[in-house]
């Protein structure tokens, strides 16, 4: 049933019948009719944020800790503005979100009207899709597609801009059921000719490996399970992409470990020496690949992907199959059984000997200390003390972002929120407030680095304002500690701006947002801080202090292939050459 | 097992065709991009090609079903095969865009340019520009004792050529308009 009202009425209409229950957003003058019409309803939380980059990366906290799309409001202007950093962010690791934006009135478009920006201008390299909206009778319909566009194929950002005039004028509501989105309609079922000859392919395989990524855990709890039972129907290894972590279980016999430039020793050599590789929703990033002209050079590959423009984008694979990996994967199980498959298993044992050979070098062991606080520990015992919580991880960008993804463990898909593509800093403490807003009783924590945390620290207000008890756990090594030690490897050592100066002093700052702090530097301390830090009904903030030199290993430099890793302190000197440093 | 032979184009969604992909001589494609008549479409597909570091050789853009609100944009592009293929699959990604054709591996193909070319000059190269003029079937749609403008219909290469020749006798503006291009047949 169509009924008449206004735009503003339309919006949060058009959210409720998409099933939002929670909004991330910052009023001003041109959204102020919708703030208005959230005044006066009850269905849907709105969380004031203290800056809208962070309605942004909250937005994405709770899309990827649910699967469900992310909600943000935004004033015109700057407040649009500020959330290009988080759009970008959203596109790169494909984070379904709808963001709202308030426009000057239609009238005053093209006059340089007061917190007027060209929004969809400046917005349309960093969404998906994006709309302004001149006409009220349009408003409802255009919401509705734009979820479905975020949503649907590869997921990612888009953006509604909605002049001011659009919001006060009255028209006729849509219902989602009365929006055509027949046009888009990106394919999820793979060619089944093609998953066949992947088979085939899976048959005769010696030296085979899973490479899985964030595609696996976009499609959604289903593949996660199906790529579970692919793993154990072919024994096949499984690694996985910094995105892709938590698709397949850490515990489970078949897990190598993270990929890619700090990826394990044996998930990287496994890669460069197999002759089948199974790309499972990943997309061949720079990260991974090391040397392209190196990567992988024996190897026949497929790549699932539901995205096209991702298939021969970088690396030209044998096997391309566009679909869900959730619909591939399940017919690819059922050609496996309906066949009769069996491996080539002499030869995949033979494989898994030589892995075993690799993992032998144990190359995430470090020199634990009992002064100082390695971070590798601190993270081996926030892994432990937390492993049988309901728990989710959030992070910053840095060093202490690919420690996290190499000590901890993760046995399910949404659980582990980071910044991959875009490596924003700033995105942890904001997508672990987004994250507790989906999972009230859940314990959120945020690996954060010294430097990345302060980036949008305001957010500890809106966790103390809704109660949610994040808890902030900063590596603090009073250094930008991933450029220091890339200035440390590259650029003679000369520390240029990589020191975190005038750092705040964190308890007090905890004590002034009216939550609580400690700190803790002595190794024996560590294990009662961190569950003083867990027991403590609020948001906790953790100042961690780390040794200051640690370098992040195994790394491979830039420029370099798979199998020229490094692994420690010692064989770091003089390794990149300068062709490898103008990569970043 | 040694890399297996296996023939492209296996998937009918995959954006693969036959040709060596590793290639690495450029080539040039006519893109034929059907998209959704609304306001930015344009921006988008331009953007993408700016963006993403591709060419543009040459650009055309119309409405061509105003009850199905479908424009019809024309672009001429150079890169290696992967590239190519790269190129369309960006472009078959924006949401608005309905279709993408690549005419010059589709078939054979119909390329069209209009060309306006003002050429001063008298005497014998007024004479000269005439002849050849007539050589290309071109029209005289503007004279006066000093001046023509021709127009001019064809390929690129024959409205490149016909500006070469028209240089050296006094050509001193022209206005061109891009490739317009159909496949023959049906
Ligand atoms: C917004 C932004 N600016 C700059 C960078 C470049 N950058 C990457 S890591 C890093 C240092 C991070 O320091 P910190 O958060 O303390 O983490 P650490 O590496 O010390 O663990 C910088 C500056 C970035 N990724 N994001
Ligand atoms: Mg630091």
């Amino acid at each position: 049933m169509s009924r008449m009202m206004t735009g503003a009425r339309m919006v949060v209409e058009a959210l409720r019948d998409q099933g939002v229950d929670t909004v991330f957003g910052y009023p001003g003058g041109a959204v102020l009719p919708i703030y208005d019409e959230i005044f006066q309803q009850n269905d849907i939380t709105h969380v004031l944020v203290r800056h809208e980059q962070g309605a942004v990366h909250m937005a994405e906290g709770y899309a990827r800790s649910t699967g469900k799309p992310g909600v943000v409001i935004v004033t015109s202007g700057p407040g649009a503005t500020n959330a290009v950093t988080g759009l970008t962010d959203a596109l790169l690791d494909s984070i379904p979100l709808i963001v709202l934006s308030g426009q000057v009135p239609t009238f005053m478009i093209g006059t340089d009207g007061f917190q007027e920006a060209d929004t969809v201008g400046i917005t349309r390299p960093c969404t998906k899709h994006n709309w302004l909206v001149k006409d009220t009778g349009k408003l409802a319909e255009t919401i509705h597609k734009a979820f479905h566009v975020a949503t649907s194929g590869r997921p990612g950002p888009v953006l509604v801009d909605i002049p001011k005039d659009v919001q006060f004028a009255s028209d006729m509501y849509v219902e989602p059921k009365q929006v055509d989105t027949g046009r888009y309609q990106p394919v999820k079922k793979g060619n089944i000719e093609a998953i066949t000859r992947l088979v085939e392919l899976m048959e005769q395989a010696e030296r085979p490996i899973l490479y899985t990524g964030g595609g696996v855990i976009n499609s959604g709890p289903a593949a996660s399970q199906l790529l579970r039972e692919l793993a154990e129907a072919t024994g096949f290894p499984v690694t996985s992409t910094l995105m892709g972590l938590g698709c397949y279980p850490a515990s489970g016999k078949n897990w190598l470990g993270m990929l890619g430039m700090h990826g394990l020793y044996e998930a990287n050599l496994a890669m460069h020496g197999c002759d089948l590789m199974i790309n499972i929703g990943a997309r061949f990033d720079d990260r991974i690949t090391g040397r392209l002209a190196d990567f992988s050079p024996n190897s026949v590959k497929a790549h699932i992907d539901i995205d096209p423009s991702s298939i021969n984008k970088v690396i030209q694979v044998e096997v391309p199959i566009v679909g869900d990996v959730a619909h591939v994967l399940e017919d690819l199980l059922n050609v496996w059984k309906s066949r009769g498959s069996k491996t080539n298993s002499p030869a995949v044992a033979q494989w898994w000997k030589q892995i075993e050979e690799w993992r032998g070098k144990n190359c995430l062991a470090f020199r634990n200390s009992d002064t100082i606080i390695k971070p590798q520990h601190a993270l081996q015992r926030l892994d432990a003390l937390t492993k049988d919580c309901d728990r989710y991880i959030t992070t910053e960008v840095g060093q202490h972002q690919m420690w996290a993804a190499q000590y901890l463990n993760f046995e399910e898909p949404n659980r582990w929120m980071t910044s991959g593509g875009l490596g924003t800093m700033g995105y942890g403490l904001p997508a672990s407030v987004g994250v507790q807003m989906a999972h009230p009783d859940a314990v959120v924590i945020n690996v954060a680095g010294d430097a990345s945390w302060l980036m949008n620290m305001q957010e500890m207000g809106t966790a103390v304002q809704f109660r949610l008890p994040v808890k902030q756990f900063i590596m603090n090594n009073e250094r930008l500690g991933m450029v220091r030690q890339w200035q440390q490897l590259l650029h003679g050592e000369r520390y240029s701006q990589s020191w975190s100066d005038s750092l705040p002093d964190f308890i007090k700052l905890a004590e002034a947002f009216g939550c609580k702090g400690r700190q803790v530097s002595d190794p024996k301390e560590l294990d009662a801080a961190i569950q003083e830090m867990l027991d403590y009904d609020g948001p906790f903030i953790l100042d961690v202090l780390v040794e200051k030199h640690e370098n992040c290993f195994p790394m491979i430099p830039s420029g370099k292939p798979h199998n020229e890793m490094l692994l420690g302190e010692a064989e770091t000197l003089g390794v990149i050459e300068s062709d490898g440093a103008v990569l970043v | 097992m040694s890399a297996l032979n296996i023939s492209k184009g296996m998937s009918s969604h995959s954006a693969y065709d036959l040709r060596d992909p590793n290639g690495q001589i450029e080539e040039s494609h006519t893109l034929a991009i059907m998209v959704e008549n609304e306001p930015g479409v344009l921006a988008r597909v331009i953007g993408l090609f700016s963006g993403r570091g591709y060419n543009i050789d040459s650009l055309t853009v119309a409405e061509v079903d105003h009850l199905g609100h479908k424009s019809r944009i024309t672009v001429v592009t150079r890169g290696t095969p992967a590239v190519i293929e790269q190129i369309k699959a960006q472009l078959g990604r924006i949401v608005v865009v309905y279709a993408v054709n690549d005419l010059t591996v589709e078939g054979p193909v119909v390329e069209r340019e209009l060309g306006l070319f003002k050429v001063k000059g008298q005497g014998d190269k007024r004479v000269e520009a005439l002849r050849i003029a007539e050589i290309f079937r071109a029209n005289v749609v503007d004279s006066t004792l000093e001046s023509f403008v021709f127009e001019l219909v064809g390929p690129i290469s024959k409205l490149d050529a016909f500006a070469d020749l028209m240089r050296p006798l006094g050509l001193i503006d022209m206005a061109r308009t891009g490739l317009a291009a159909l496949s023959r047949g049906l």
